[in-house]
């Protein structure tokens, strides 16, 4: 996917001023925050199951190596072919020549948001082969030609009449609006697509170390017929989801339904390993596990790493009061809300992801909700100081940072200065004591007044309070 | 590498009474549960299941459900793998799973994956002697019984389902429309 997150702040204000996006955006809001409460309230140690998850994850990361090599050496015993791809345009390569190699016409695939990053579909169909999405989030995503703008629901982003009106050019029929007339038409365009495909693709949530398994977590069941039907099954994940064992894998489920839909578990999860057994009429000849880097050991060995726990439920958006506003094609890249502010900037470079580690409130929720624990607000914090090292940011805002921290290092030009703001801020306030426009700062009084200061400081209140106290006990002495 | 760590368990993971907790959660999540004395009398019990949703007496089963009496029960049978046109199917399962309502079905040649996947309805009999508290239990029998998973390891927890309209509910997205549990001694 094209990376246009230097334009975040634009897009954000387009975003706000597009009716039928707010529309959809309204509709959202809350929906997975209530579910998810829910959800975790039936879990009395919900906070214990977290905090294992979360160490079990660092662990994993911290022997990244040894879990990977453990991981293709079962799924290899288990007749599955292991690929490892730097970069994203090895992923492509790869896929694209196993379906070359193999006379592929047509695809089918449930969701992969690692294939999003690299770009995948549109590689296949470059050398002509058909590419079908299944999940029907992605299904509608792909009759519109859009990226997703959200990792669990893609097409959060679209009303039905919009859906109505893709529905009606690809499958010419009379239009429906009723959602589940809806779904059952877009059941029967894509049950033909599954039972004629020649290979199917799916991401893996997590990579099981000890017995070499790839998995999928679905509602749908779309990711069952994927990699069940056609004689290919290709798998394309991340390094970092990899885990040791069936247990761990037992432990995340737990947090991954509850954070992402308030679901207690998904309809579906599917643990696939190696090929189909001798008399097997159903399950693939062939198995491809495409293990994919492309930036993700940037991370390891850094104040980053934690990043990696991130198992993909979608909370720390759904959360988000910048996210909520704006939707997810604002952040210019396939990982939206603060998992994307963090991830983009270390995937793309931080010189491409400019605004992202600053579109935040920095109200915290972010970091309460992740089910591993992820700081997402320090992680935004430590990119914004990077940032600023590599002279990244506004002249402006440099210089003002550089001034600010010039004062804050003095003391007594800090209380002056202090002493003098105050002053002035109270003089603008007026007898209303409100400040309609601040001189260099109209932005933040553009939409509301800012409350006046008093007049003088903290500290010249603290020092007063410390005299009275001190003569008072001098008196009664 | 590490052992087999379980980790912590939720209070909802280890009910007081499993067979309840699973019945309970197999509502919440859309599917129907009901109770046969013996295995021999699920033909029956499917029968009156069928009749009561309208459906054709007629599923495909896994092969070693086809020795039951299912034409004195009124219902023809399919023994073969399941297809695209195919509207029932029967299946057993590995175990089950209290906690959240769940059953786990495992690939073996004479048990075909699309029995319970393609069809509109999916029937699954459990034995209640394997209603198992959690799915690290579940784990533990497959090492058991099995050594490692099989190919297909699947976890079934209610009909298929889709919100991606709307986040509108909308049970039936590509999977079955209806599951049924039927318990088993």
């Amino acid at each position: 996917m094209q990376v246009t997150s230097m334009f975040f702040k634009k897009t954000a204000s387009m975003k706000l001023d597009d009716p039928v996006l707010q529309e959809s955006l309204r509709k959202f809001k809350g929906k997975f925050v209530d579910a998810r409460a829910r959800a975790v309230a039936e879990v009395d140690a919900w906070e214990t199951v977290r905090s294992h998850a979360a160490r079990l994850r660092d662990h994993a990361i911290e022997n990244l190596d040894a879990y990977l090599v453990e991981f293709e050496r079962n799924a290899t015993r288990r007749g599955a072919t292991v690929h490892w791809a730097e970069t994203a345009e090895e992923a492509c390569e790869i896929v694209v020549g196993i379906a070359k190699a193999n006379g592929v016409r047509k695809v089918t695939k449930s969701k992969s948001m690692v294939s999003e990053e690299i770009n995948l579909n549109e590689r296949l169909e470059a050398v002509g082969v058909q590419v079908v999405e299944t999940d029907l989030g992605e299904y509608i995503l792909q009759l519109a030609n859009e990226p997703p703008s959200h990792i669990v629901a893609p097409a959060v982003h679209k009303t039905k009449e919009q859906v109505a009106d893709l529905f009606v050019a690809a499958h010419h029929k009379p239009r429906l609006t009723d959602i589940a007339a809806m779904t059952r038409e877009a059941r029967e365009a894509l049950r033909e697509h599954f039972l004629t495909a020649d290979m199917g693709i799916s991401g893996s949530n997590f990579v099981i170390a000890e017995t070499g398994t790839t998995l999928t977590v679905t509602n749908e069941g779309n990711a069952d017929l994927v990699t069940t039907v056609p004689r290919i099954h290709c798998v394309i994940t991340g390094i970092e989801k990899v885990i040791p064992t069936l247990e761990d894998f037992a432990t995340l489920i737990r947090l991954l339904p509850r954070s992402a839909t308030g679901q207690s578990i998904a309809n579906y999860l599917t643990l696939t390993t190696g090929v189909k057994a001798p008399g097997e009429t159903d399950g693939p000849e062939q198995m491809h596990i495409v293990l994919v880097d492309a930036g993700r050991t940037k991370f390891v060995g850094t104040d980053m790493q934690a990043m990696l726990r991130c198992i993909r439920c979608g909370a720390c958006m759904n959360h988000c009061p910048v996210y909520q506003n704006v939707g997810g094609h604002a952040y210019g890249w396939v990982y939206p809300g603060p998992m994307g502010s963090v991830l983009t900037p270390t995937y793309v470079g931080i010189e491409n992801a400019g605004d992202l580690p600053n579109a935040a409130t920095f109200c915290g929720e972010c970091a309460v909700v992740c089910p591993v624990k992820i700081p997402l607000p320090d992680l935004m914090r430590k990119l914004r100081e990077k940032q600023f090292d590599r002279k990244l940011r506004p002249w402006g805002e440099r210089l003002g940072l550089a001034a600010w921290s010039y004062a804050a290092r003095r003391p007594s030009l800090y209380a002056a200065l202090t002493k003098f703001a105050a002053r002035f801020a109270a003089f603008l306030g007026g007898k209303e004591r409100l400040i309609h426009r601040l001189p260099g700062l109209d932005g933040w009084t553009k939409g509301r007044d800012m409350p006046a200061p008093e007049g003088r400081t903290f500290r010249e209140l603290y020092g007063e309070r410390q005299r009275r106290k001190a003569s008072s006990a001098d008196e009664r002495r | 590498m590490r052992e087999h760590e379980i980790g912590p368990l939720p209070g909802i993971a280890l009910p007081p009474d499993g067979l309840t907790q699973f019945r309970n959660e197999c509502e919440r999540l859309g599917s129907t549960c009901a109770e046969a004395l013996r295995l021999e009398d699920v033909p029956r019990e499917v029968a009156s299941y069928l009749a009561s949703k309208q459906l054709e007496p007629r599923v495909v089963l896994w092969h070693e459900l086809a020795s039951l009496d299912w034409a004195g029960a009124g219902i023809a049978i399919d023994d073969r793998p399941a297809n695209g046109t195919d509207r029932v199917g029967v299946t057993g399962c590995f175990c089950a799973i209290a906690e959240t309502g769940t059953v786990l079905l495992l690939s073996l040649p004479s048990r075909p994956k699309a029995t319970a996947l393609l069809p509109e309805t999916h029937i699954c009999i459990v034995s209640k002697m394997r209603l198992l508290d959690t799915m690290e239990e579940a784990f533990a029998r497959i090492r058991n019984e099995v050594g490692e998973p099989p190919r297909a390891t699947y976890f079934v927890s209610g009909p298929s389902r889709t919100a991606d309209i709307e986040q509108t509910i909308v049970v039936g997205a590509h999977g079955p429309y209806r599951v049924h549990v039927v318990l088993v001694p």
